[in-house]
């Protein structure tokens, strides 16, 4: 149960940090789309790229800590 | 503890041999009748479009030259035109300035003709007349000469009336 | 954002499930058996047993389609139908070929005499099976070939001049994204070389996610968020990799240039992990997002059940069908970014003058 606390704690904080760098992304693709409402879909598509590459770092500490909990 | 992996993060061998497997199959049969003609059909149609797209600029390009030529050619010939009346009108002008240049020396010349007749004739007149109060003042003489041997004042009186006669004109 | 918490509800509730396997097992048999109302409702174990991989193919109630089991021991193969290793109840129930063999958590085990897991014969069981995810996989290489090869005729057949209709009409601007956004920016001239490869990673990695979002019969099985099936491709990426890497790739790893030869020993290592790294980030990448979807969406289905009130499901299927919907972005992206990141890897691998980035 303790050593289950422990990995759910530490899925959270990756959780955590993929929440930072998403919001990063979001945040600089909508200062990009304001500055250029033109390039909007082309800028859209990077910040999904890129959010999906952030969300998998997260995730890779989520299996890390299923691979130690297993 | 021995570390124990989760068997969802453990790969399973048979399922990777037929993953393996069936991806080969899809690469193989996709590239052979699939990939190849699509991408060479994309292609080819991008091509297509490309080409169109360069041969109507082209025949624009073209016709944009055939314009020019048509404005060069225009304009060569306005000038042309310019130039072939201006020429005419300088030939008009010449002629004209000739003509006049010609009535002024024959009108000088018969002007100097016409005097030089007066004159000739007025010298002629002149002589004539010369000769003609020579001899009425022969006649005059004469019949003063003949007059004087009888009356003195008669003599003064013809004469007087002599001389009224001699009146020019 | 969602695939991570979608771990985390997941996770707590497995760790519990995991450390005391027994009692899972009752709670999985008694989910099998269709008895979720006789106690408490086990959310991780049914989870589990959702994504898993499995030897028949459920579709409803007590309905399922027995498949092929092919296992290789030190006796030779062996190839039965899996309906031999349940009974009418779906019940485990032990197999006798050459050696007796039962499902415990969906694997085929050796059991001894005294009905508990010989390990070290199960061990040399090699598993062959045409399980749920084998056959979700053939469904979808045949789908694909019927697709393509459809599109392929309607190429040759219409010409190249007419405008794509139907189907073909569909395709043909995923491809040329395809084309325009993974070969070209990171293969350059040599783009055409690789295309047929990017092209069928990326469509089968698309519509094995979509099939796996698909919840009644031709879909269900959870197979891009296999591991199994992500390693492999990831492993065709890195055998296409290291294969087709020139001098500079390799001079990179071995001998960084325009370094201190101090320098230079010390990132040898580091280069090399990156090489194998590469891969494993592609294989979890993939897995874990698709599972991630696959958990989250189940555990909002779940919520039903924990709560044990039918009024839950008025917050749970809006959820539910928010989240799918998300999924099919998640899949399309995840098909993309592995065959965006296979183009970038073969990229960096055949370009004479390399950039140093190494993107994990």
């Amino acid at each position: 149960m303790v050593v289950g606390s422990v990995a759910a704690i530490g899925a959270g904080l990756a959780a955590i940090g993929a929440g930072i760098g998403i919001g990063q992304i979001g945040k600089g693709a909508v200062e990009g789309i304001a500055r250029q409402p033109e390039a909007a879909n082309e800028i859209r598509t990077n910040m999904i790229v890129a959010a999906a590459l952030v969300e998998a770092v997260s995730l890779f500490a989520v299996v890390v800590a299923l691979l130690g909990n297993g | 503890m021995l570390l124990e992996i989760n068997p969802l993060v453990l790969p399973d061998p048979g399922l990777m041999i037929w993953s393996a497997l069936a991806f080969l199959i899809l690469l193989f049969v996709l590239g052979k009748f699939g990939w190849k003609p699509i991408m060479k059909a994309i292609h080819e149609r991008e091509q297509g479009i490309n080409d169109s797209l360069a041969t109507a600029e082209k025949v624009r390009a073209e016709m944009a030259q055939l314009k020019s030529d048509n404005e060069i050619l225009l304009a060569q010939a306005r000038e042309e035109r310019a130039q072939i009346l201006k020429e005419a009108k300088d030939i008009k002008d010449k002629m004209i300035n000739d003509a006049k240049e010609q009535a002024k020396d024959a009108a000088t010349k018969i002007m100097a003709d016409t005097q030089l007749a007066i004159e000739n004739q007025k010298m002629a007149a002149i002589v004539d007349l010369k000769n003609q109060v020579g001899n009425m003042i022969i006649e005059v003489s004469e019949k003063v000469l003949r007059r004087e041997l009888a009356n003195k004042t008669q003599q003064e009186s013809y004469i007087k009336q002599l001389t009224d006669e001699i009146k020019l004109n | 954002m969602v695939a991570v918490f979608s771990i985390c509800i997941y996770f707590y509730p497995n760790i519990s499930f995991s450390q005391d396997a027994p009692e899972n097992e009752n709670n999985e048999q008694h989910q099998n058996a269709g008895h979720e109302d006789t106690g408490d409702f086990d959310v991780a174990g049914t989870i589990l047993d959702h994504i898993r991989d499995h030897h028949s193919w459920h579709l409803w109630g007590h309905t399922s389609i027995p498949l092929p089991v092919i296992i290789k021991t030190d006796k030779g193969f062996e190839a039965f139908s899996s309906s031999k290793l349940s009974d009418e109840h779906h019940q485990p129930v032990i197999y006798n070929g050459n050696y007796p063999y039962k499902l415990v958590e969906g694997k085929i085990k050796i059991m001894n005499t005294d009905g508990s897991v010989d390990k070290e014969a199960s061990a040399k069981v090699f598993d062959l099976s045409i399980t749920k995810n084998v056959v979700s996989m053939f469904i979808s290489v045949f789908v694909l070939i019927i697709i393509f090869l459809g599109v392929a005729k309607a190429y040759t057949k219409r010409g190249v001049t007419s405008a794509p209709s139907g189907f073909q009409s569909f395709i043909e601007p995923v491809i040329i994204f395809i084309r325009d956004e993974v070969g070209k920016p990171y293969l350059g001239h040599h783009a055409p070389k690789y295309m047929p490869y990017l092209l069928t990673i990326f469509f089968f990695i698309w519509i094995n996610n979509l099939l796996g979002l698909v919840p009644i019969f031709p879909g269900g099985a959870n197979l891009s968020g296999n591991i199994a099936f992500t390693f492999t491709l990831a492993l065709f990426t890195f055998v296409i990799v290291n294969v087709s890497g020139k001098k500079g790739y390799w001079k990179h790893i071995f001998w960084m240039p325009g370094l201190p030869v101090g320098m230079k020993i010390f990132l040898m290592p580091i280069e090399l992990l990156g090489v194998f790294i590469k891969p494993i980030s592609l294989t979890i990448r993939l897995f874990a997002n698709i599972t991630a979807g696959h958990i989250l969406v189940l555990s909002l289905v779940s919520l039903i059940f924990i709560f044990k009130a039918v009024a839950a499901s008025a917050m749970a299927v809006p959820f539910t069908v928010f989240i799918s919907v998300i999924e099919l972005l998640v899949g399309f992206i995840q098909a993309f970014i592995f065959a965006m990141l296979s183009a970038l890897y073969i990229g960096m691998a055949i370009e004479e003058h390399h950039e140093e980035d190494l993107i994990i």
